[in-house]
């Protein structure tokens, strides 16, 4: 299975019917440090209804995917190469125009902090109208109705009086209903969620999770859904992207990563949180070291210095070879599926709850 | 857990004995609301500490978990006076240091410390990591034997940063490093109680366990009780032998981590831990989670409901919850130690019952 490599080139016979497919992306942002390589060949699909769950550290590059599919980054200072096609069309050398008509319409993003993504001199009303008026060309009244039904459909009491409110007459987990409705208000085909409950309580949570699941099924959108949470992602996604270093190192299916998870980053992401069943009395075993530089990205795999299986795979292989992701169901890493095997049964397995 | 687990692990669960290290009676902070033209009065308070009543023994963990603005940090802060409360008590060893002075507390606080959960505005950047974690032993006068710089060098060892980095300012060190110098400085002046404000939720997920490891050998190796305020259920029972859940203001449920886990009465506690994600490997063939999705947020602490303040969210509350107020008891059937505020408790089964309750009119109409 080592020879899986180097099958990045061939885009998976999927890649076609895919509803938003990204083929070898590459983000690279020009700082006065250096050349910022955010995010680095980085190769996706994503089907119509279902979610994908994106995971990984601060700076593993997943919010930078995820602004680039919706091209809200500064086209001075940033260069994208590779191949974003939502629905057929494509979106990398796409023009300003036409991402703006997709923009809220055909693609929708819910943001982590719905306090500073919520513009404190407009009405929650207003804000939610925009997008609809603008793409549907409605009127004020028709508008102003479409906000309140929203506003129904997301649970905020008193629909009718409180879309002539300001965001800070709303708490914390209403401004995010707000921001779901502002959303959905146009019925996107892919809403891009950005860690949109790390903000919140954990029963706030709870409620905007059910939420985002039950309005997925009624509307049939995609979602990709962005965290750093491991159990929020067991609980939303059908499929799930592990991230680091700007680059996808393990991806599969939500049953398939969390239950037999291939890669060591994986699975020290998985055995270094606390579970509610686990055994207080085995200690954590977190990862050693720290997210990489993009500035100046290890050789090789980017996890090797912070890996304790190096040995495993021997000589220099590690340090010198950066293993490419396969197609489907796969990982990026040296070691042999009967090795990725034996190891997490052995060594992983025990110690998660 | 199994039982069997259990059984042979060591009974470190067990209520400690003995005299309290810390012990707090009816402690209350009510932060004054000023409002009205031309001249500003006093219109309300935020009732931000309501009546709380806990101890901390010598030597164990304890766990402060709540949702934001149940008070637990405002807690926090009163336990080491950085606050001074406005009624109740606070007694350290013995010592009543509900109004010490600064003078009185100058002893003190050398033995209690504190954590902050941001690394990044609790160093200043413009000391070096040295200064930073000597400054504690020269405000005390402390002379360690070998110097400080050694002693300084010690602590980096402990909480594993590299001795050399001494000269090295904060903005050179990552978050986790950071926080592990904030630990460093707590540690200076061996203290007997640390008050740790949510130090990992800051951090990185791999961090996360990196931190918790270190604060739990030094639990262990170093003696000191820990008060460790968190909103994360999963990281209070990795740490925490005993904890508290407070609930505007309120501690709704206390008790040891085991009971309290395993079989919680209060409906919050049930509702807290239902809503946890987890990323569980093996739930084909384990039981179905209680699933309890409240309504709302957490009420206005300036205007708490009355009687029971989580009437407002529970599905179980009658007329006499919003009359009477439940006091914080040992129900029947619980563990010695384990108390609950609550008129109508569940049953103390596990979180597999499968219940469903789900007061949310959104999810409910959209279920539908």
């Amino acid at each position: 299975m080592t020879t899986l490599t180097k099958t990045e080139d061939a885009p998976a016979p999927t890649g076609r019917d895919a509803f938003l497919s990204v083929r070898d992306l590459r983000v690279q942002f020009s700082t006065e440090d250096g050349i910022v390589k955010a995010v680095d060949g980085l190769s996706f699909d994503l089907e119509r209804g279902r979610t994908l769950g994106i995971v990984g550290e601060s700076g593993s590059g997943k919010s930078v995917t995820n602004l680039t599919v919706l091209g809200l980054h500064n086209p001075k200072t940033t260069t994208v190469t590779g191949e974003i096609v939502l629905d057929g069309q494509e979106l990398t050398g796409a023009r300003e125009k036409t991402l703006e008509k997709l923009r809220g319409n055909k693609m929708a993003m819910i943001f982590q902090d719905p306090l500073t993504a919520l513009s404190p001199f407009y009405t929650i009303g207003r804000q939610i109208m925009e997008p609809f008026r603008k793409h549907t060309g409605a009127s004020k009244k028709e508008a102003r109705e479409r906000a309140i039904e929203m506003l129904t459909k997301v649970g905020i009491p008193h629909p009718k009086t409180r879309v002539d409110d300001y965001p800070h007459q709303f708490s914390g987990g209403m401004r995010q209903r707000a921001m779901i409705a502002m959303a959905l208000v146009c019925d996107p085909d892919l809403i891009i969620a950005d860690e949109p409950t790390t903000a919140l309580d954990v029963t706030v949570q709870a409620q905007i999770l059910d939420l985002l699941k039950d309005l997925q099924q009624e509307f049939g959108s995609s979602i990709i859904f962005i965290t750093h949470d491991l159990g929020v992602i067991a609980e939303m996604a059908d499929d799930i992207m592990v991230m680091y270093g700007g680059r996808a190192v393990e991806r599969g299916s939500a049953a398939e990563v969390l239950r037999a998870p291939r890669h060591p980053y994986t699975w020290g992401l998985l055995s270094s949180m606390p579970s509610l069943s686990g055994n207080v009395h085995e200690k954590l075993m977190p990862i050693p070291g720290n997210p990489p530089s993009l500035l100046n990205p290890p050789s090789g795999c980017a996890f090797h210095p912070r890996c304790g299986f190096r040995s495993e795979v021997g000589g220099t292989l590690c340090t010198t070879d950066r293993p490419e992701l396969g197609a489907g169901r796969a990982s990026a890493c040296h070691l042999t599926a009967e090795q990725k095997q034996t190891l997490f049964v052995e060594q992983i397995k025990p110690r998660l709850g | 857990m199994s039982d069997e687990l259990t059984l042979t692990e060591p009974k470190d669960t067990l209520p400690a004995t003995g005299e309290p290290l810390l012990t707090a009676e009816n402690l209350t902070m009510h932060f004054p609301v000023y409002g009205g033209f031309p001249f500003k009065r006093k219109v309300g308070a935020v009732k931000a500490v309501d009546g709380v009543d806990l101890q901390v023994f010598p030597g164990e963990s304890f766990g402060l978990v709540g949702e934001s603005g149940c008070g637990k940090s405002t807690t926090g802060r009163m336990l080491t006076r950085l606050l001074e409360p406005t009624d109740g008590r606070i007694t350290y060893r013995g010592q009543d240091i509900t109004r010490a002075g600064r003078k009185q507390l100058a002893p003190i606080r050398s033995e209690i410390q504190m954590i902050f959960q941001d690394p990044y505005s609790s160093l200043n950047p413009r000391q070096t990591v040295g200064k930073i974690i000597s400054a504690p032993m020269e405000i005390n006068g402390i002379e360690p034997p070998g110097g400080r710089e050694a002693r300084v060098r010690e602590l980096l060892e402990i909480v594993g940063l590299n001795p050399e980095h001494f000269n090295r300012f904060p903005h050179e060190f990552s978050g986790g490093q950071r926080q592990r110098i904030g630990v460093a400085r707590a540690l200076a002046l061996e203290p007997k109680l640390i008050v740790a404000d949510e130090p990992v939720s800051a951090l990185d997920v791999s961090i996360q366990a990196q931190v918790v490891n270190l604060l739990q050998d030094v639990q262990k190796e170093l003696g000191i009780a820990f008060v460790f305020i968190a909103h994360d259920l999963a990281i209070v029972r990795h740490f925490s032998q005993r904890l508290a859940v407070m609930y505007l203001g309120k501690v709704v449920e206390v008790g040891d981590r085991d009971s309290l886990y395993n079989a919680p009465r209060h409906p919050y506690t049930h509702a807290l831990l239902s809503a946890v994600p987890e990323a569980s490997l093996h739930d084909d063939d384990a039981p179905q989670r209680e699933r309890i999705r409240l309504t709302g947020d957490v009420p206005s602490p300036i205007n708490p409901p009355s009687g029971c303040r989580f009437r407002t969210r529970c599905w179980k509350a009658q007329d006499v919850c919003a009359t009477e107020e439940p006091p914080l008891v040992q129900l029947s059937g619980n563990r010695d130690g384990h108390l609950t505020a609550c008129h109508f408790p569940e049953d103390g089964d596990a979180l597999s019952s499968g219940k469903e309750i789900v007061m949310d009119e959104a999810l409910r109409r959209l279920e539908k």
